[in-house]
């Protein structure tokens, strides 16, 4: 999970690292209040859980009532890659000397976290120049380590001492919350020599959420996705009209890819895990009935073991129920095919023998 | 590096030669149990159970069971185990494992936290051991050892390794293959996590020198770079035996966790393109669908003749 800017700075705040005044608000009467408390300048910030902010517009400098009347709602109407604002940050403005790129991750290659430092921040990490790469192992950041960085990185004095000691407690907070990513970018430089972090990225690894109940607030899901992970399923909204359903991440991207080479538009990404049963298809029908737009249900299932009697079952349930009344084309690789197939005739449900077959009759099919 | 293949089929003139002893972790649960049971059908000799206070019992009347891991390789002295316990209880186990001696461990859970698999593996390196996972379907010899909940069917015995990162995209390949005529000599699932045991290069290593291999066949998806690495590693090595790669999750947008907790684009950091054109620089044709993959295979087989 990403969290958003502002989440991040509560976690940088607890570790000490220094931050500008700012509040969060999720709606203008509120802002408006922030507003008076904070004081003119500051900047609107768009809180997504998504990068590139900036560029589209998601992040805009108010000196005034009249700029925070029309710009406020501006920016909260924003939608970033697809993400509408869960909130507005308003941040006091102040005067950068320079900004640097500071974060940790878990470098996936080499299993240890890493540090990516640079004096040329502000910009994405892939424009970040002259990085600094350094391999930590998985313990924290020594005060040694800290300084050789800062005096690699070209700084001196209080910009080394203020740089090496963010970093120090960027390290420690990593390891306490077990994130896969904290970045800082850009840490400036202020006027008065201090060193801020203007902005924060924090990647939790959420397969280590039961040792964290204090994150358990930034959890963000929808209900559909609610009900999608206590049936032990993965679930991805995308905003096309057929709803991809299979077992297994990996058969699910390539059903996606080649719906998608083949002109169809996926509306979801179901993983419904290794087996398939009656029950956990019938879940996956009832998660999808409940998702807008779509037109036809594209289900690909493989399994050497699995009886396809037994998702036929899954799949007359729902129409009798009325859970869906949707057409679903469906690969069922497993036993019993040719009898699933009979149980099947007359209902709205095509089994087909190749998933290209199926994937072909779904595009079709939803056209209509 | 071990020899994979000393671990799984040892040498002839071993006693136990092609019937290498397997401990199941977590026996005893719905899923130990279940694939512990179609594990042993497949011909796998499963030597022991490890249960916390069900020692003394036995499986299905034949397999004893022990406390711990240290107990079960006393007895048993093997040196192999799968592990089917809850992900919050893997690292006990895998140190509980490893500290007994065991030597290949198949990590099957999903939702292992990467803090504890990173340690699992600092721990292994220790020992010289080796783990593959976690949230993998496992790793078998088709037709001689199964240590995974790789449905049989797919799978028969020939000459082609196939590595994989997804577990039902590696069952539906290697379907391909066999349909296609090409068995398999080994099928190692690295699994969907963004820290595996054994990662893709490691695989190849495990697998290059194997003495009648005439081919390989990649499965990856997005996320990380480890098919980058192995592109690489292909180059550098100069291996030119024919193969092919598979890349699931083209049409995946960025920065959406799809499923596995790795399959994850950052920018352009674990992108398609970026693995799809490793793959080429290498001169590895990359499948578009799954069927395509023993197509390719044969193509690349006729030219190399």
């Amino acid at each position: 999970m990403q969290l958003l800017e502002f989440q991040a700075k509560e976690l940088f705040r607890e570790y000490g690292i220094n931050l500008l005044d700012s509040i969060s608000s999720t709606n203008i009467e509120e802002g408006r209040k922030h507003a008076k408390e904070l004081g003119y300048p500051f900047v609107i910030k768009i809180q997504v859980p998504v990068g590139g902010r900036g560029k589209a517009g998601g992040i805009q400098k108010c000196h005034n009532d009249d700029e925070f009347e029309i710009k406020y709602p501006q920016v909260m109407d924003l939608t970033i890659k697809g993400e509408k604002a869960r909130a507005i940050l308003l941040e006091k403005m102040a005067d950068i000397k320079k900004e640097l790129y500071l974060s940790i991750f878990l470098n996936r290659s080499k299993r240890c976290y890493t540090i990516i430092a640079s004096v040329e921040g502000g910009v994405e990490i892939e424009s970040v120049k002259n990085q600094i790469i350094k391999e930590i192992g998985l313990g924290e950041v020594s005060d040694d380590l800290a300084k050789e960085v800062a005096k690699e990185m070209g700084l001196e004095g209080k910009h080394a001492e203020g740089v090496a000691d963010t970093l120090k407690k960027l390290s420690k907070l990593t390891i306490e919350k077990e994130a896969e990513l904290v970045e800082i970018n850009p840490l400036a430089i202020m006027q008065d020599d201090t060193i801020m972090a203007l902005d924060g990225k924090f990647v939790t690894d959420d397969n280590s959420n039961f040792r964290h109940p204090e994150l358990e607030k930034y959890q963000e899901k929808t209900a559909i996705e609610e009900q999608a992970e206590k049936s032990g399923f993965s679930l991805v909204e995308l905003d096309g009209d057929i709803a991809v359903v299979g077992n297994g991440a990996g058969l699910v991207m390539s059903t996606l890819d080649m719906l998608s080479d083949n002109g169809g538009k996926p509306a979801c990404f179901l993983d419904v895990g290794g087996g398939a049963t009656t029950e956990s298809v019938y879940e996956a029908l009832t998660l999808i009935s409940k998702l807008d737009r779509v037109k036809g249900i594209l289900v690909n299932l493989y399994g050497g073991i699995v009886k396809t009697t037994v998702v036929a079952e899954a799949f007359l349930k729902a129409y009798e129920d009325n859970v869906i009344d949707l057409p679903v084309f469906s690969r069922l690789k497993g036993t019993e095919s040719e009898k699933a197939t009979e149980m099947l005739q007359g209902s709205r449900t095509k089994i087909f023998g190749t998933v290209e077959e199926a994937i072909n009759a779904a595009v079709m099919g939803v056209k209509n | 590096m071990t020899d994979i293949f000393a671990l799984l089929k040892g040498n002839p003139g071993d006693s136990d030669y092609e019937k290498k002893g397997v401990i199941v972790q977590g026996i005893t649960g719905a899923y130990g149990s279940l694939h512990a049971r179609n594990m042993i059908a497949y011909g796998t000799n499963v030597v022991a159970g490890v249960t916390p206070g069900k020692g003394g019992q036995k499986f299905e009347d034949k397999v004893p069971i022990y406390n711990t891991m240290k107990e079960a390789v006393d007895a048993t002295n093997a040196k192999i185990s799968i592990v089917f316990v809850p992900a919050k209880f893997f690292l006990s186990a895998a140190k509980d494992a490893l500290e007994a001696g065991i030597k290949l461990l198949v990590a099957i859970p999903e939702h292992v936290p990467i803090r504890d698999t990173m340690e699992t593996l600092e721990l292994a390196k220790q020992k010289g051991a080796i783990i593959i996972g976690p949230n993998t379907p496992g790793i078998m010899i088709p037709e001689l050892i199964k240590i995974g909940i790789m449905p049989p069917t797919p799978f028969k015995a020939g000459k082609i390794a196939v590595l994989s990162k997804s577990g039902t995209l590696l069952y539906e390949i290697s379907d391909a293959l066999t349909n296609a005529g090409f068995g398999q000599s080994i099928t190692i699932g690295i699994g969907g996590d963004p820290v595996n045991g054994t990662r893709l290069i490691d695989a190849f290593d495990m697998v290059k020198d194997i003495q009648d291999l005439e081919g390989m066949v990649v499965v990856g998806e997005i996320g990380g770079d480890s098919e980058e690495m192995l592109a690489q590693r292909i180059i550098d090595s100069g291996f030119n035996k024919p193969t092919v790669a598979y890349i699931a999750g083209r049409a995946a947008p960025k920065e959406k966790r799809m499923g596995h907790a790795g399959a994850i684009v950052m920018g352009t950091y674990g992108s398609a393109e970026s693995k799809v054109s490793m793959f080429n620089k290498a001169n590895i044709p990359v499948a578009k669908r799954p069927a395509e993959v023993p197509v390719l295979l044969a193509g690349k087989m006729e030219k190399s003749d």
